[in-house]
């Protein structure tokens, strides 16, 4: 919407399926956790890379649906990946509750409002 | 190196809320044209903006969450994010500069790299409705952004 009236835009974040699904004009990809797209946290170095390889794209790249990686990487072992929203034997069951939870507190707050 | 590989988290956002009983998976917007604008002008002439999906209290996520319009000269040290779906075991949101970068685009703009801060910035809500983005929010984006006469908007989703 902002591209059809004249305001070139650029997505920058970390969940590249979801962004690249949807379908944006320009995305700079780093791959770290969720949260911090602009840099790693009171990181001075990685924050102010991204600005300039967003800046860079903007003045650059000239095909819609472009996507770039920042190559940044977050630490070696990569263990945040297999765990972020991880569902195992192990959690499964506290899980299960923690929907039921939520289910029951969103009935009351109908019941209330009825 | 661990693995290099980006996490797919349209799957693993699926098996997530499976596993805690909702049956209706989430539908992400998906769009087969993207409009496309070059550059204006210079990005050393260019006005620009940043758009973020944090809030600026805990009170625009009550109910439902809000569309915020701020002064992106005057900024809180933080925003709330905490209802939002990033990583909370292996980071945080204690460095707005990791989230939302005015301070990055200050520098810039102090380098000459880019013309200037636009006056405001904007939380746009995630939400489940596409209509309510679409059609409400990023309306409200946009006329903004005219009144404002931005050039560029950086568009930063947590």
């Amino acid at each position: 919407m902002l591209e059809e009236n004249g305001i070139s835009t650029i997505v920058i974040g970390s969940a590249k399926d979801i962004v690249e699904y949807c379908g944006v004009s320009r995305y700079l990809f780093t791959d770290f956790p969720l949260g911090n797209p602009c840099g790693r946290p009171y990181d001075n170095t990685s924050q102010r890379l991204i600005m300039s390889q967003a800046l860079a794209m903007l003045s650059t790249c000239d095909v819609p649906g472009t996507t770039i990686d920042t190559a940044l990487v977050w630490d070696d072992s990569a263990s945040w990946k297999p765990n972020f929203a991880r569902v195992d034997d192990d959690n499964r069951a506290e899980l299960l509750a923690a929907g039921d939870a939520r289910r029951a507190a969103q009935a009351d707050i109908r019941v209330k409002i009825i | 190196m661990g693995d290099t590989t980006p996490v797919g988290y349209m799957q693993r956002t699926r098996e997530y809320y499976a596993a805690h009983g909702y049956d209706k998976p989430y539908v992400w917007a998906h769009f087969d044209d993207v409009p496309f604008t070059p550059l204006a002008k210079p990005l050393a002439e260019s006005k620009v903006t940043i758009v973020t999906t944090s809030m600026p209290d805990a009170s625009y996520v009550k109910k439902q969450r809000r569309f915020h319009k701020g002064n992106l000269h005057n900024l809180p040290s933080g925003f709330f994010t905490d209802d939002l779906f990033w990583d909370k075991d292996a980071t945080h949101t204690n460095d707005i500069n990791s989230y939302f970068p005015a301070q990055q685009l200050t520098a810039e703009v102090a380098a000459g790299t880019v013309g200037s801060l636009a006056p405001h910035y904007y939380g746009v809500p995630t939400s489940y409705s596409h209509r309510q983005t679409s059609a409400v929010d990023a309306q409200a984006v946009l006329k903004s952004c005219l009144e404002d006469q931005v050039d560029v908007a950086l568009l930063v989703p947590l």
